[in-house]
């Protein structure tokens, strides 16, 4: 099994006015490829920070952040550019552009790059779509659509580009039992399929069971189970 | 990335935002179209200003023409000794000289009896100083004591003159002398003058009892055929006295345009009325731009966190300037092209619509839209995907 993300000795803190909060101490942790690991922990524990970190969303400047082989430590735009691509996002809030219907919205994944034709990224957005259940409301807007099937789109979008990183920022917090409990076996379903791990943050303990690991995160720093 | 893509997908997505919503867009344009029509109109007025403000002497028959140094355009003379005139005859090119008398006085309106002034042109008929046909074909007419021809696009202040004659209500005053317009021709109204007349140099006289044949305004000098115009200017000036300025025909039409450009306030305010058109149309693109993109800040940062690069999102405030441009201009054109037809039937003034205006205002407002855009873009940084999650 190769590793996709290494975390070794992260530190982390947020400078606000003058004063220095820390928020990630002497952080460690591996996750493997395929691998779908759980991160709970306290509010204000740091869960969010450290996945904007990793998706190379922030930049860390002390220890060392490897993903996918790349050092995300004091990376160039570049690198976070070529991160940012190969990792598939979902979170809290869908964040669906609201002026695209279900299939653009997960066709704009497929944009940025230019191996494929209109047709080819509208078929696998399709797919996609049908994946999560959606086949019928391709062509909604997302004002048009509900909020389970909101996050549904967002899951599609963020999996359509075949990513080897799926990072999750609490996708089930507004949704209800039923529609979040169906988000995440879609999503674990998908991620299998294409062997992405997954890197998920959550308050919601009925949905612990998708993981092969959970670990909490406090103080800052991983409480190993 | 190839170059199609490089430039379609952003605006693309550009396109879709934009006709998202509706009443913004609307909005948009409207802002966009406004600030179009004003450019049209201030252009137009001003071309037409120019356009009219040369009919005179565009119309002028002749090689070399002679002012006073001091005549700033046409429409205000200085009058010269006709002597000066007189001596250029001995220079063995030139085939023919006519003093030209121009007065500006009011002139009274057959049927309602009120006064408004206009210019009078004066010069011996048959010298045929102004290509104008029916002067031309009524010259022995206009010999004839008291009579005068008058120009049918004056403003229609001075009365309905092709009616009024066609009942022979043809007798009324010049500067409170009775003459008789015995026909019509057509010239064009200028900023100075509200309308035209002409009348032989005789009747010139006894309108202006005050000026004499010896004192002309313009002394219009025609060479005999193959004379190099340049050289018998050159010639002449070093015979002249240094108060006088000759010009050639197209020498004159600049002289006049200057004018109007330059000595008189009126082409800065036109200048100055389409800036201020580009300006108000800068702030509502800047405007709608700048919140297009507050607007949608959390979409471009959900976008960057997918991997998409600043430039992308460049591209796209550009294409949604460019595309507000066009959608702005087109109504914009069609309106303002209504509105050069309302002021022609309306006003009397020649306001043609041409390409090359077109072209002209077109460029502007894509200017205008791009700057917009530039200044908006500084906005975009603050789309920062780490405050997504
Ligand atoms: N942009 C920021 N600037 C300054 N401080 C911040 C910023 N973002 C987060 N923090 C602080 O960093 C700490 C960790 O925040 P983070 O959002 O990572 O917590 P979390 O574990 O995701 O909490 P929650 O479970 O409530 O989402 C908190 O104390 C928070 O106040
Ligand atoms: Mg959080």
């Amino acid at each position: 099994m190769s590793t996709v993300i290494n975390v070794r000795n992260l530190n982390f803190s947020f400078d606000q006015d003058e004063q220095v909060l820390p928020v990630l101490k002497n952080m460690n942790i591996a996750i493997q490829k395929g691998e779908i690991v759980i991160m709970t922990g306290p509010s204000g524990s740091g869960k969010t920070t450290f996945l904007t970190i990793v998706g190379a969303l922030r930049q860390a400047i002390e220890g060392s952040v490897e993903v996918l082989g790349q050092q995300l430590i004091n990376s160039s735009e570049q690198t976070k550019v070529s991160i940012r691509q190969q990792t598939g996002y979902i979170f809290q809030q869908h964040n669906l552009l609201k002026s695209l219907t279900a299939q653009q919205n997960v066709s704009m994944t497929l944009e940025m790059f230019n191996d494929m034709s209109e047709k080819e990224r509208l078929d696998r957005a399709t797919d996609m779509l049908k994946a999560v259940g959606l086949g019928d409301r391709l062509d909604h807007k997302p004002d048009k659509l509900s909020g389970g099937e909101r996050q549904r789109v967002s899951i599609a979008r963020a999996l359509a580009g075949r990513p080897k990183i799926v990072l999750a920022d609490e996708p089930t917090a507004s949704l209800d039992k039923q529609s979040g409990q169906e988000a995440v076996t879609i999503l674990k379903h998908l991620a299998k399929e294409s062997g992405a791990s997954i890197l998920l943050v959550t308050h919601d303990y009925r949905i612990l069971d998708i993981a092969d690991r959970v670990v909490e995160l406090e103080d800052g720093m991983i409480r190993s189970n | 990335m190839n170059s199609f893509s490089w430039f379609y997908f952003p605006a693309r997505l550009a396109w879709r935002q934009l006709i998202h919503d509706r009443t913004k867009l609307i909005a948009a344009i409207a802002g966009v179209l406004f600030a179009c029509v004003l450019v049209f109109m201030q252009l137009g007025f001003r071309d037409s200003l120019f356009a009219s403000a040369i009919s005179a002497p565009t119309k002028l028959n002749g090689d070399l023409f002679l002012m006073h140094k001091q005549s700033e355009a046409m429409w205000r003379p200085v009058p010269f000794a006709r002597s000066e005139l007189m001596r250029t005859f001995g220079h063995p090119a030139v085939a023919e000289v006519s003093p030209l008398y121009l007065g500006l006085t009011w002139f009274k309106n057959i049927e309602k009896q009120t006064k408004r002034t206009l210019m009078v042109y004066g010069y011996n008929p048959e010298a045929e100083l102004f290509g104008l046909d029916t002067v031309i074909t009524q010259q022995r007419e206009l010999q004839v004591k008291d009579t005068v021809m008058f120009d049918e696009y004056s403003r229609p202040e001075f009365g309905p003159m092709r009616e009024l004659l066609e009942v022979g209500r043809i007798e009324t005053e010049i500067n409170d002398y009775t003459i008789r317009v015995i026909g019509l021709f057509r010239m064009g109204v200028s900023f100075a003058s509200d309308g035209n007349v002409v009348t032989s140099d005789q009747n010139f006289m006894r309108i202006f009892p005050g000026r004499s044949l010896n004192m002309i305004d313009i002394g219009v000098i025609k060479l005999h055929p193959g004379s190099s115009t340049d050289q018998v200017k050159i010639d002449l000036q070093q015979r002249l006295n240094e108060f006088i300025t000759i010009f050639t025909y197209d020498e004159l039409l600049e002289y006049e345009k200057k004018y109007w450009s330059n000595t008189a306030p009126i082409g800065f305010i036109f200048g100055f009325g389409m800036v201020m058109g580009l300006v108000v149309g800068l702030v509502i693109v800047y405007q709608i731009l700048f919140t297009d993109i507050v607007n949608h800040r959390n979409e471009f940062a959900t976008l960057k966190a997918m991997g998409y690069k600043q430039s992308y999102f460049v591209r796209l405030v550009f294409a949604t300037a460019f595309f507000l441009a066009v959608l702005g201009f087109i109504p914009g054109l069609i309106l303002s092209i209504s509105l050069y037809h309302l002021a022609e039937s309306q006003m009397f003034m020649p306001m043609p619509m041409t390409f090359g205006k077109a072209i002209n205002v077109f460029m502007f407002i894509l200017s205008m839209c791009f700057l917009a855009g530039f200044l908006a873009i500084r906005k975009l940084k603050d789309a920062n995907p780490a405050d997504m999650f």
